[in-house]
């Protein structure tokens, strides 16, 4: 292999890290290659939780007690932190969710709503997962807006040369798309599409869920409007997201949940709403989950988002060229120079969850079904697939038991 | 554990199911969709003349090993019964059949087929569908 000067990072050593890989499976060490649907947790995350509940915990804001402020000062710690690692003009632009899917039908129903209606057009992609989709196919019908896809090309890729006849001499008014497919894998344009969108007079809005845990994500780079993301694909707990937004857009933008935290003056006639980002977060927030986050940021930051992006790039190589020695195996998407580290495929004749039921018996992990992709599944014309999918904790000999494992599925059934 | 999951019998009804086509004029029909996995059974189902012994079962559909093995069992146990008797047939009488542990996911792979078979005898005689198959709400029948 080619010396590159980019950082490398020891996936065997940061295994040390995460207590999930003491547990044996069946008897066997854990190979986890599922990490594109939640990542597993490195001590320093837990730790961070830990101390936070032992030590610093209440609720937050208004309290005038030590401990709230120590929580507060922890929840808007982490809000800073967040604010850093996408590279956002302001923290304030940071708004805290249940997780990505929250934080796009915030932006589905709060912009939407009130910017949509006959005559405009939202156009999504055919790989967006059901969280970028299903909000957007409902709320343009809702506002009676049109509801377009992009199309993909053999490869996954997605049809930029498609754009214009796409929209027709419809109003298009947003366009949402990931930035990386979590079935195929595939490294979206994003930079492009939003600078087509803006061409238009769209908003772009940006799932970054299964991009930001591997690669870096820069708001501003990028050109989005709108960006979610999730912690728990991160290295953080499950519970919690953000949403970024430009704060002019969040400034002009409705509410989505009412209640305490969010407002400014409630009077029986009637309520005004508070500052972003406390206008979107009402009610008690998930905070020792937003510390936790704010630690999983700490975590890969310090890890390297560009050598975790090369680690997962030379497994997915590694992967592919693994699974291209099985002629009875058949893959998905992208080539490995422009795939993050997902690989979807199919046993010839065996149904996936056969093959991730055989496989779990042998400690290997994966994802079988249709990786709430069903419009991208029909359109490969499958029902299911099986994934594999990496991150900085996964090694070479993880893919190796897969392949060994894929022998043993086709050994019992075929 | 896969190695008992995937025992034997299983392996035999997934790599030769009985009953696999389709009966043309059925006296029952119905057919079941899992989304979680794609798994799709229909089934078909001949009365004797005396509108009641079934006469012959078929199946068709595609899915996972599970789920077209406990299909093609069921066909097996069903032939030469009572439309009435088998459309309360409790699903233990089929998991016992086919003898191994299921998590709650593979549960619903194995019930599929029995689910639909219920919704073809029951709509065949007009009776209401038994109430324990509302713990199934994943799976969809037509
Ligand atoms: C591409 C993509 N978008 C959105 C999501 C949704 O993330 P969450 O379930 O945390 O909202 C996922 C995760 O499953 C994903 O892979």
């Amino acid at each position: 292999m080619a010396v590159t000067a980019r950082p490398k990072l020891d996936a065997q050593k940061l295994r040390a890290d995460f207590p999930i890989f003491n547990e044996l499976i069946h008897g066997k060490p854990l190979s986890f290659l599922d990490s594109a649907a939640s990542s597993q947790k490195p001590r320093q995350v837990l730790d961070a939780m830990q101390r936070f509940y032992e030590t610093s915990y209440a609720n937050v804001h208004r309290g005038v007690y030590e401990l709230a402020e120590r929580a507060t000062a922890g929840y808007e710690g982490a809000r800073e932190t967040v604010g850093r690692f996408l590279n956002a003009p302001s923290a304030r632009e940071i708004v805290f969710t249940r997780n990505a899917t929250e934080a796009i039908n915030i932006v589905a129903y709060a912009w939407g709503m009130n910017n949509l209606g006959p005559g405009d057009v939202v156009l999504v992609t055919e790989l967006e997962h059901h969280s970028n989709f299903v909000p957007w196919q409902y709320v343009a019908h809702r506002a009676g807006a049109d509801f377009r896809m992009l199309p993909l090309d053999d490869e996954g890729g997605l049809r930029l040369d498609a754009l214009d006849e796409l929209a027709g001499t419809g109003r298009v008014k947003v366009v949402a798309a990931g930035m990386v497919s979590n079935s195929l894998g595939s490294v979206n344009p994003v930079e492009k599409l939003a600078a087509w969108a803006h061409d238009r007079g769209a908003i772009m809005v940006c799932d970054a869920a299964q991009g930001a845990p591997h690669r870096v994500v820069d708001v501003q780079a990028l050109g989005a409007d709108f960006v979610a993301v999730t912690a728990h694909k991160l290295c953080g707990p499950s519970g919690i997201g953000a949403l970024w937004g430009r704060m002019e857009l969040l400034q002009e933008m409705e509410p989505f949940n009412l209640g305490g935290h969010m407002i400014s003056r409630v009077t029986f006639e009637d309520t005004s709403w508070g500052e972003v980002p406390a206008k979107f977060e009402a009610g008690t927030q998930a905070i020792a989950e937003a510390v936790g986050f704010g630690a999983a940021v700490d975590y890969i930051t310090e890890i390297g988002l560009d050598a975790i992006e090369q680690h997962e790039h030379e497994l997915a190589a590694y992967g592919l060229e693994r699974l291209a020695e099985l002629p009875w195996v058949k893959t998905y998407g992208p080539p490995a120079d422009r795939r993050a580290g997902i690989i979807s495929f199919n046993v010839d004749g065996i149904h996936p969850h056969d093959v991730a039921q055989i496989l779990d018996g042998e400690g290997v992990a994966i994802r079988a079904g249709h990786h709430c992709c069903q419009p991208l599944m029909a359109k490969l014309g499958v029902a299911a697939t099986n994934r594999a999918s990496f991150y900085l904790y996964t090694v070479t000999d993880e893919i190796d038991r897969l392949v060994d494992g894929l022998h043993k599925v086709r050994k019992i059934l075929s | 554990m896969s190695d008992q999951l995937y025992r034997e019998v299983i392996l035999d009804h997934y790599k030769n199911p009985r009953g696999h086509g389709v009966i043309e004029d059925a006296d029952a029909e119905a057919e079941g969709f899992n989304p979680l996995c794609g798994d799709e059974v229909s089934i078909y189902v001949s009365f004797a003349d005396d509108d009641e012994t079934i006469e012959d079962v078929k199946f068709s559909g595609r899915g996972c090993a599970i789920s077209q093995a406990a299909t093609s069992m069921l066909v097996d146990m069903a032939k030469g019964r009572k439309a009435t008797e088998l459309a309360e047939m409790p699903k233990d009488e089929l998991l016992e059949e086919i003898g191994i542990p299921l998590s709650p996911i593979r549960l619903k792979c194995a019930l599929l087929g029995l689910g639909v078979l219920k919704i073809a005898l029951h709509r065949a005689k007009g009776t209401p569908l038994p109430q324990e198959w509302a713990g199934l709400d994943e799976l969809e029948f037509k």
